[in-house]
């Protein structure tokens, strides 16, 4: 039922309107997931995995880049206990992002969080936030139409491109790999919302870039993702400005924010 | 057919898991102080600019070093962006672009 001012239909146009955008947005991310799957397959075939090892690596894993080192570790005889290590340390930054939708998530059922969180990812990760921050409140189904873009093509991609990945050109030639990175920074600048957000942002990438030319890519994102907020929270706080607990919540009554720019 | 590699999936999904799901299950995250959830809120712009920065400023070689390199992959990121902070519902043609940007280029041979 809607209410006499009109507040629950706007607020029912806002979250169909925003899960159409987390749609279009996680689709262009989905074919570049679809590439690489591609590419997975075809170079886990080469490597000398079965296709049930490849697909089951797509599924139980879910993480393409541990899964691309893990074919290379494999193909050099690396000893799993080190593939394990190197899995672990490379995958370190979900972390970052479940504690960061932990928030807002915090009045969905434990059991659903569980499942949820197989699905997280880089993709689903930036869809999701940006989705929940649009509508000023969670929206779980919002939250998995990122996932889904990425979970379900992602293991089909393993085996079409085990099965026929020679026919398939590279992503590269076709610029498929600067997807990942455009996505990622156009939704970073999706979910700066002040000069905090900004300050935060920009301190992730001078340090995720430094540390990474200093160490690794990956400790290079997990540094930058730490280190990143805390000069964003040194930014003074100016009246105007959102309070610290202010967004995250999940009973579905915060004011809805509009999502057309 | 061999299965042995499913093996080191169920290893690999073991330590992954927990990273995704530990932060998201703990209790009492509505308990947190304020400013540790101020935190956790400048978490997803930091972490995403470092994931974007990282990944086309930073050029792995096949030997695993790494080495700062601005090329067409940073100025499609760049505009990419540059879209999106003019109108933020363009991330599909925005992207769309910077892949347009990086084929062209690696095509005519200057990237």
């Amino acid at each position: 039922m809607r209410a006499p001012d009109g507040k629950d239909a706007l607020t029912e146009g806002a979250l169909r309107a925003s899960r159409r955008r987390a749609a279009l947005d996680a689709a262009g991310m989905a074919l570049a997931a679809v590439a690489f799957g591609i590419a997975y397959g075809l170079a886990a075939r080469g490597a000398g995995f079965s296709i049930v090892e490849a697909f089951a690596m797509s599924v139980l894993v879910f993480a393409g880049a541990s899964q691309f080192a893990a074919v290379g570790f494999v193909a050099q005889g690396m000893p799993w206990l080190a593939i394990v290590g190197l899995t672990f340390l490379l995958n370190a930054r979900h972390v970052l992002y479940a504690a960061a939708l932990a928030p807002w998530l915090q009045r969905t059922p434990r059991a659903e969080r569980a499942v949820m969180a197989h699905g997280l990812t880089d993709e689903s990760f930036a869809v999701g936030l940006a989705h929940f921050r649009r509508l000023g409140r969670a929206d779980v189904p919002g939250y998995w139409i990122g996932a889904l873009f990425i979970l379900i093509p992602w293991p089909i991609a393993t085996v079409a491109g085990y099965l026929g990945g020679q026919a398939v050109p590279d992503p590269t030639v076709l610029g498929l790999d600067i997807v990942f990175p455009a996505a990622m920074g156009a939704l970073a600048v999706g979910v700066v919302t002040g000069r905090r957000e900004l300050a935060a942002a920009v301190a992730g990438v001078a340090i995720g870039v430094g540390v990474s030319l200093a160490t690794s890519v990956s400790v290079g994102v997990v540094a930058g993702g730490l280190i990143g907020p805390l000069v964003g929270l040194a930014v003074p706080h100016r009246p105007t400005d959102a309070p610290d607990d202010a967004a995250p919540s999940a009973d579905g009554h915060d004011e809805a924010i509009g999502v057309a720019p | 057919m061999s299965l042995d590699l499913v093996a080191l999936a169920v290893l690999m999904a073991a330590v992954t898991y927990p990273s995704r799901s530990i932060p998201l299950l703990a209790p009492g995250i509505e308990r947190l102080p304020p400013v540790v959830l101020g935190y956790l809120r400048l978490v997803g712009p930091a972490v995403l600019a470092s994931l974007a920065a990282a990944n086309a400023l930073v050029l792995v070689e096949p030997d695993g070093s790494t080495t700062f390199h601005v090329g067409i992959e940073a100025a499609a990121v760049a505009i990419a962006v540059a879209i999106v902070a003019w109108r933020r519902s363009l991330l599909l043609p925005a992207i769309a672009v910077a892949v347009l940007v990086v084929a062209g280029a690696r095509a005519v041979g200057i990237a």
